[in-house]
């Protein structure tokens, strides 16, 4: 047991979900809240924020590569569990799965959304990542449910690592300190959820 | 006894060797009162008659101290893992059903091969070293209040259920498990056993090691002994984080 590779590699995986990932969601998601002052707030946002200096190194160094470990490393996390509901139904073991679960859904749900958003913006199909293109993916009801679900197990998926990223640090100890975590990231995801699905419904 | 005598069912998965399939037996005994899971086996083992009326070889178990203190007597009890000295057949809903704990290679019947646990305990130095080319004296006094903090992390009998019950635990993955980790930090908390907590806090950061904890926490809540385990992983884990730092930014400090 001398070679501690996993046990680096377990800790980057945990720190890149918080840093930069989950900083990523949160400004992501409260860019995307402008939808609901209007068209033209989210247009002013989004064209702000995809004309960043340095923008595609900032992508690369804070989302790609970061998300890309994240993504690949938690697949091989999620499939060598045993998940065990049945028997050991206790709040923190169904947690466990769900987070396993929202993970699997999410390489899914994001590949997809970068594919139809900032992928079309590179090969040149769509000027702007806009508010148009984002009103035409939502016109159709699949969809919408689709980027509901979505956003509902990214948020899921942060607050609830963000819990196991304060134990896997040895920041939150004793079973008080963890409870006290689950009602702060119980917190932090319906603050999350609620901007996540008010900007979507903008688009409606 | 002017009504029907009572009678209690087991269903049991059986199996003749570590590489045989599997398959369930029933059966069907005269209730004693205040029996338990072990009482019924010795019944079975003493009249090995199915609930078919056929006879058969008798059910074997391990099996020690009758007590809950030892940890060998640990199954599968309709679904959960415990011991099955203290499992009184009055508070399990019928049938009954045993299984051995399969995260172990199983034995024979309901016999598991716990050695994997041991071996753990030895990757993890989960000892305190006092052998010395001299006699080294008295070690540092520990504090009563914290003697009595450590008792309760030494009541770890080594049973396997808290394995058993991790989804992390399994054919997939190598990570050891609450128990051995726990044990560390017992260890480390000792005056004496402190003098080498670097090198357990190494040997814990290797491969099937702390990090494969995926804060399931079902091993607290299904430890009999109800050892805080869940609170030495993530007291571990603050202390592998600064041995980690020191590890990478080349600090030869290697005791308190």
């Amino acid at each position: 047991m001398d070679n501690n590779r996993e046990f680096l590699m377990r800790r980057l995986h945990s720190l890149l979900g918080i840093i930069p990932i989950g900083l990523f969601l949160t400004q992501h998601l409260i860019v995307n809240h402008f939808a609901t002052q209007g068209e033209e707030a989210f247009n002013t946002a989004s064209h702000f924020m995809a004309n960043l200096p340095f923008v595609i190194f900032l992508e690369i160094f804070v989302i790609y590569l970061p998300l890309m470990y994240h993504a690949f490393y938690g697949l091989y996390i999620a499939f060598t569990s045993k998940n065990n509901p049945g028997h050991y139904s206790y709040m923190r073991n169904m947690l466990f799965i769900a987070q396993r679960y929202t993970g699997v859904f999410l390489v899914v749900f994001i590949a997809w959304h970068v594919f139809e958003t900032r992928f079309q913006v590179a090969i040149g199909n769509a000027a702007e990542a806009d508010f148009n293109m984002m009103e035409n993916i939502l016109s159709n009801p699949w969809m919408l449910a689709f980027y509901i679900v979505g956003v509902l197990s990214a948020t899921f998926h942060l607050s609830n690592g963000l819990w196991s990223f304060l134990v896997t640090w040895g920041i939150t100890q004793s079973a008080a300190a963890q409870k006290n975590a689950t009602y702060f990231t119980l917190l932090v995801f319906i603050v999350l959820s609620v901007i996540g699905i008010r900007a979507l419904f903008a688009f409606v | 006894m002017g009504e029907a005598a009572k009678t209690v069912i087991f269903e049991i998965e059986r199996r003749n060797s570590t590489d045989e399939n599997s398959y369930w037996e029933k059966f069907e005994l005269p209730y004693k009162m205040n029996m338990n899971v072990i009482s019924a086996l010795m019944e079975i083992r003493r009249n090995p008659v199915n609930m078919d009326g056929k006879k058969t070889t008798p059910v074997t178990w391990d099996m020690n101290c009758l007590e809950e203190v030892c940890g060998a007597c640990s199954m599968v009890i309709n679904g959960k893992a415990r011991q099955s000295c203290t499992a009184l057949v009055d508070q399990l809903e019928q049938p009954i059903r045993l299984q051995p704990m399969k995260t172990f290679p199983v034995v024979r019947d309901l016999v598991i091969d716990r050695s994997r646990m041991f071996d753990s305990l030895k990757k993890v130095k989960a000892w305190v070293p006092i052998d010395g080319t001299h006699d080294l004296g008295e070690g540092p006094r520990m504090p009563e209040r914290k003697r009595q903090w450590a008792y309760e992390l030494s009541k770890c009998m080594t049973c396997g259920v808290c394995l058993e019950a991790c989804p992390n635990v399994n054919d997939k993955s190598d990570f050891i498990g609450a128990a051995p980790l726990s044990q560390v930090r017992l260890m480390n908390a000792h005056p004496t056993g402190a003098m080498n907590r670097d090198a357990r806090l190494n040997a814990i950061m290797g491969e099937g090691g702390l990090a494969s904890c995926g804060n399931s926490q079902n091993c607290v809540e299904s430890c009999p002994k109800g050892i805080p385990l869940t609170t030495s992983i993530a007291a571990l884990n603050r202390d592998t984080t600064v041995q980690m730092f020191r590890n990478f930014f080349g600090s030869d400090r290697m005791v308190d």
